[in-house]
């Protein structure tokens, strides 16, 4: 990733070197160290090093992902919300306020939006693989344990991430109002605007078909059922993202958002109950939850870059214009089935050695 | 001189030593990789090899990612035109580098397929460190841009014989490096192998370093008055000696030293012929792209040089910590 800025986006990395790259720097410098140096004697140093420099390398590593994750949000967000520069004579973009371009004004939501559902997936990671043990009865109480955490984390986040991805919603109307628009297939600015559960938008007719609720967008705005929403048509055509892609991709995260706060809910009331362990049906759903969270988390993403286009610096440069001058589509084409060939090989390598580890179990 | 100039020269001795470190730490990794058959002779041996690797690299190589970053913050222009025009070779590096990083991961967690991943790390640590080098020769060498600082020519271009050279050279240096951490991490019958791979590559280092001063010498004008580049000379000189020396004396940790010391002469020529260009036009010097003509504002270069003063000595800290907490001879339970 920090390669193809170079390679593919030559002139967006012309253009943006005052500003992005200090952030991709900052992230190595502040975050990648730190992380990288100390994963390795979390998986070697097991019996190099006492119990408990054992667990503050643990600590370190997850302080460094956490570190990690930040610079990362305050690079994709200063691309969504830019502060802190100016555009000189030549059409370059140049600092002005290190400050502002880190603290620009989507970063602290989407930041917390990112982690909370980094964590969301780690916890039902955990709680699926845990599920699998107890419902076998393998792995006694490390198990037990494990689901017992992993339950815990799962009622919470997706709660605490409702609240988070309200508060991003209301950034994103207000910052970026096409992109909004675009979730809910809004295109006529009005009073009351709905907020669809489900739908489809035929962007040729202007127009979208589902199920809805009258007024809860206008409501979940600033709690005002006659709050004004913008509608697509009140910007340039040409400045509208693929609307149907963005409004499945937002709603595919959103869907699995609500039924995770339902069942993380259901798991916490039986954990309270003294059911969970024996709760041989809820413990059987468990391990199919896993791939959920890394879904929302593709489509949340692809909610937010494509739901940025046709930009790569939301309102600055186009998409269009970023990309490398002397690479030629043919290059660039090798490279995505390169790429993708690879990323498969990895993909099944994965699946196919977790599930493995899964079944061999942690070591008594 | 302007505040600036001082900045931009700040910044490519920064990246300077980033690369360097990148080179000794990474080039130790990929030096054992790219061994494991000719100095591991059965599963044990390369157990234990990889796992005298297995510990660092990945803190290793940050200094790349680092240093990537660093030249995108300092030099975007340079960054840009290098990594768009050699852009089938990155793209080469990229695949070499992930099939390097995953294989010593699936070796220990898919055994039946255990002989494939030792190669993909083997194929995949040459090919990266070769491509290294022939990079780095080309943009001190010089390739084609126009004047838009656009790369003008193909892949075929980068292959000529002094960045050639250049590649073999990084290659060279890299499985000494590799050879002599060996000698550091292991005992016994494996260790008098990586002796005589060291014996072997000391030979090889040093007719390689030869024939790099001398091109080096006619290639660049002017080079031969500049006392870096027979500093350079010297510190090569230096540690190829100390090490024939050492290998004599069955020294288990000086040759480690020795190699870097090597290592780092042959940077110091590198850099000698480069500065102040970052990539050297070859077709008309006045499109060269240098630290003064290639680099970010004077505000961003301040930020970032409060960034990496107060970060790189704390990185440097606790990377000395964990390699000391994994110093001596590798141990069977060092493992994955």
């Amino acid at each position: 990733m920090e390669f193809s800025f170079g390679t593919n986006w030559s002139n967006y990395a012309r253009a943006v070197g005052d500003i992005f790259g200090p952030l991709l720097a900052a992230e190595g410098v502040i975050a990648f160290f730190l992380e990288s140096v100390f994963v390795g004697v979390l998986i070697f140093g097991r019996n190099r090093v006492s119990p408990r420099m054992y667990w503050l390398s643990a600590l370190l590593v997850f302080i460094g992902g956490h570190l990690s994750a930040f610079w990362i949000i305050v690079a994709n967000s200063w691309m969504q919300t830019p502060a802190g520069y100016t555009v000189d004579a030549a059409g370059r973009i140049a600092l002005t306020s290190f400050a502002d371009a880190v603290f620009n004004p989507s970063m602290p939501v989407r930041f917390i939006h990112t982690v909370l559902a980094a964590w969301m997936t780690g916890a039902v990671m955990v709680a699926g693989i845990a599920g699998y043990y107890v419902r076998k009865g393998l792995h006694g109480q490390t198990a037990r344990t494990m689901l017992t955490i992993g339950i815990v984390l799962f009622a919470l986040t997706p709660v605490l991430q409702l609240g988070a991805g309200h508060m991003h919603a209301i950034e994103v109307i207000n910052m970026q109002p096409e992109k909004a628009a675009a979730l809910e297939g809004h295109f006529v600015t009005s009073r009351g605007a709905p907020l669809y559960a489900l739908g489809w938008v035929d962007t040729a007719r202007e127009t979208t078909y589902g199920i809805y609720v009258p007024k809860l967008l206008s409501f979940l705005y600033n709690f005002d059922f006659n709050s004004e929403i913008k509608g697509l048509r009140d910007f340039p055509k040409a400045h509208w993202p693929p609307v149907n892609l963005v409004f499945q991709a937002y709603h595919v995260m959103v869907g699995i958002g609500m039924l995770a706060i339902a069942l993380g809910l259901l798991g916490a009331f039986l954990l309270v109950t003294g059911r969970l362990y024996r709760a041989r049906g809820y413990l059987f759903i468990l391990p199919f939850l896993i791939p959920l969270p890394h879904l929302a988390h593709e489509t949340g993403w692809m909610t937010a870059e494509i739901g940025r286009q046709p930009w790569i610096i939301y309102g600055l440069m186009k998409t269009a214009d970023a990309s490398s001058v002397v690479v030629s589509a043919g290059n660039v084409l090798f490279s995505l089935v390169m790429f993708s060939l690879i990323y498969l090989l990895l993909f099944v390598m994965f699946v196919t050695l977790c599930v493995k580890l899964v079944k061999q179990g942690p070591a008594s | 001189m302007e505040t600036i100039q001082n900045f931009q020269i700040l910044w490519y001795a920064l990246i300077f030593v980033l690369l360097l470190g990148y080179s000794l730490l990474d080039g130790f990794d990929l030096g054992v990789g790219s061994l494991l058959p000719f100095l591991g002779r059965d599963r044990e041996e390369r157990d234990t090899l990889i796992h005298s690797i297995g510990p660092v690299w990945d803190g290793n190589e940050v200094w790349l990612i680092t240093g990537g970053g660093a030249l995108f913050a300092a030099f975007p222009q340079a960054y840009a035109t290098a990594f768009s025009g050699f852009y089938v070779a990155m793209m080469l590096v990229l695949f070499a580098l992930i099939f390097r990083a995953v294989s010593m991961e699936f070796r220990a967690h898919d055994p039946a397929r255990a002989g494939l991943w030792e190669k993909a790390l083997v194929a995949g640590s040459a090919v990266a460190t070769l491509l290294f080098g022939v990079a780095l020769g080309n943009v001190i060498y010089g390739v084609p841009l126009d004047p838009r600082m656009e790369y003008t020519g193909d892949f075929l271009t980068l292959l000529r014989p002094v960045p050639l050279l250049f590649g073999l050279t990084g290659l060279a240096a890299v499985l000494l490096q590799g050879a002599a951490w060996a000698v550091m991490k292991t005992e016994g019958a494996l260790q008098q192998r990586a002796f005589r791979a060291v014996r072997v590559l000391l030979w090889i280092n040093a007719a390689v370093a030869i024939l790099y001063f001398i091109v080096m010498a006619a290639a660049f004008p002017g080079l031969t008055d500049r006392p870096l580049f027979y500093a350079g000379a010297l510190l090569t000189l230096l540690g190829l000696v100390g090490l024939f020396f050492s290998v004599r004396r069955q020294n288990d940790v000086a040759p480690f030293w020795e190699s870097s010391c090597s290592f780092i002469g042959l940077w110091l020529a590198a850099g000698a012929a480069q500065f102040p260009n970052l990539i050297k036009a070859s077709n008309d010097p006045r499109l060269s792209l240098t630290i003064f003509n290639s680099s970010t504002g004077l505000h961003t270069l301040q930020v970032m040089s409060v960034i990496a003063l107060i970060g790189m000595p704390i990185v440097i800290g606790y990377t000395v910590f964990v390699y000391r907490i994994f110093k001596g001879k590798t141990r069977p339970s060092d493992a994955y």
